[in-house]
């Protein structure tokens, strides 16, 4: 959205203030992203450090293994450095 | 009905907090606004008041508890002085600008270094940008009726924004005067209980304080602009209602013998009780003085200060109050640019005068008189920047 057609202040709630719980969902920040984390499943033993260390709750646990939910992955790479098996790669984002 | 009570410049703060039925009261104790906290914990102590008074360890806290209290919806005050201000600084904005009405009564005194624990402006001045409203008041009973009207500014719908009531420290803060208390009846009406405009509920969560980067935060600070452009409005409304409740009349600045004055001072607090003493002596000797007292400093009242000074050939302005490296003192630099702004050319220079509690005296406000009146007639000014009352 261009900043023109953004609301001005006339219209928008005052203090700053947020009035829709949970629309931080609408904020996706994976785009400050510079590395990605890639995931090898075959490495992968479902351990779940990479979900309990993630501090964006950007680790999505499927049945038997893990994906990234790259909406919102900052690219910070805690989960390749807490990943015991090695698992996961930071492969650089290339525009 | 009201009645006579003999009460300090602190004193009168704690007992128009303690029947405007505050509340929250989060506050340090600091030199010279302890009295304030002291006597307001009595109240609390004795069950005089509802008030959930938090103890807290320092003013970073005490302003950060009052920004929570204050979101909930409640009534909230805190006061300070000097290092205590200083100490809030960071949060005074957050408070201002997440449009939080909270009160504070600031008891004026120097700021280090040297160590000082007397009277000047230093502290809210160098505040004065954070987004409140600010009052300076000349009295106890000054300071009495302004904390009761502060809460009915602060809290408006069309302002929302925390005041801050300016006593001078010892000078009020510790002088005991005969102070007209109104019943608590009538306060208590006066004031009524707060209608907040947003809160803090957890049956209706929002989000307060989000981080809000290029694309709205500027949106914001306009609206905080506009919330103290649409303060005077107000500000008049709860004066007018005060006047008619107490007979005492209230508004942006007080004026003394300004009809026809050819020379002026223009101060901030107890000197302009000074001033007038001497204007009043000097009006006897056929001398045209005047006294302007701002007892609103933020918003700055501009048109009311220039249209008292429209028949003056020469202004003095005090301050108590250095901005080193400006062109003058704060107040000097706001009227200067207020004057400027509307085209209108008076003869003003600035006195600094007062820092850390020197005293001034009756012969050195007659003496800045006399100048100013030189300058009336000789349209010279020797001094742009004078300093009274300091060893050479």
């Amino acid at each position: 959205m261009s900043e023109e057609s953004k609301p001005g202040w006339r219209s928008i709630p005052i203090a700053g203030i947020i009035l829709e719980p949970g629309s931080a969902m609408k904020y996706k920040t994976g785009d400050w992203r510079a590395f990605r984390p890639v995931i090898d499943e075959e490495k992968c033993t479902y351990c779940l450090l990479c979900w309990i260390y993630c501090p964006d709750g950007a680790i999505i646990r499927e049945e038997k293994t893990v994906r990234v939910n790259y909406d919102y992955c900052k690219g910070c790479g805690i989960c390749a450095n807490e990943c015991p098996a090695k698992a996961i790669t930071m492969v650089e984002e290339k525009k | 009905m009201s009645r006579i009570m003999g009460l300090t410049g602190d004193g009168a703060v704690a007992y128009a907090v303690k029947q405007c039925k505050v509340d929250v009261v989060a506050a340090y104790p600091i030199t010279p606004q302890t009295l304030i906290v002291e006597e307001f914990s009595e109240y609390v102590h004795n069950g005089e008041v509802h008030t959930e008074f938090i103890c807290v360890e320092s003013e970073h806290s005490a302003m950060s508890a009052c920004v929570g209290a204050s979101l909930t919806g409640a009534r909230v005050f805190t006061a300070t002085a000097s290092q205590g201000l200083a100490l809030m600084h960071e949060i005074l904005y957050i408070a201002s600008s997440l449009r939080c009405p909270i009160v504070m009564g600031v008891v004026n005194r120097a700021l280090s270094a040297p160590i000082n624990i007397h009277c000047d402006h230093s502290d809210m001045m160098g505040s004065r940008d954070c987004g409140w409203i600010q009052i300076f008041v000349e009295n106890a009973q000054e300071a009495y009726d302004w904390v009761i009207q502060a809460f009915r500014i602060a809290e408006d719908p069309d302002v929302l924004l925390p005041v801050t009531v300016n006593l001078d420290g010892f000078i009020l803060s510790h002088s005991l005067e005969g102070v007209e208390v109104l019943d608590d009846a009538d306060v208590e009406k006066f004031v009524s209980t707060r209608k907040p405009v947003f809160t803090i509920d957890p049956d209706k969560p929002i989000t307060v304080g989000p981080i809000c980067f290029t694309d709205f935060f500027f949106e914001t600070k306009r609206q905080h602009v506009e919330a103290m452009n649409n303060s005077p409005k107000t500000i008049s409304k709860v004066n007018d209602e005060f006047a008619e409740l107490t007979g005492r009349r209230y508004g942006f600045i007080d004026t003394y013998e300004m009809d026809d004055a050819e020379a002026a001072i223009i101060c901030l607090g107890s000197t302009a009780g000074s001033a007038m003493a001497v204007a009043k002596k000097l009006r006897d000797e056929g001398k045209r003085v005047g006294v302007i007292k701002p007892w609103v400093y933020r918003p700055f009242p501009a048109e009311q200060i220039i249209d008292a000074c429209k028949d003056l050939k020469a202004l003095a302005v005090l301050d108590r109050a250095c901005s080193i490296g400006a062109p003058y003192g704060p107040l000097c630099n706001d009227v200067t640019a207020a004057l400027y702004k509307e085209n209108v050319r008076l003869n003003v220079f600035n006195v600094i005068y007062g820092l850390g509690g020197r005293d001034i005296t009756p012969f050195d406000i007659e003496a800045i008189f006399n100048e100013t009146l030189e300058v009336a007639k000789t349209g010279l000014i020797k001094k742009p920047i004078k300093f009274v009352g300091v060893r050479e």
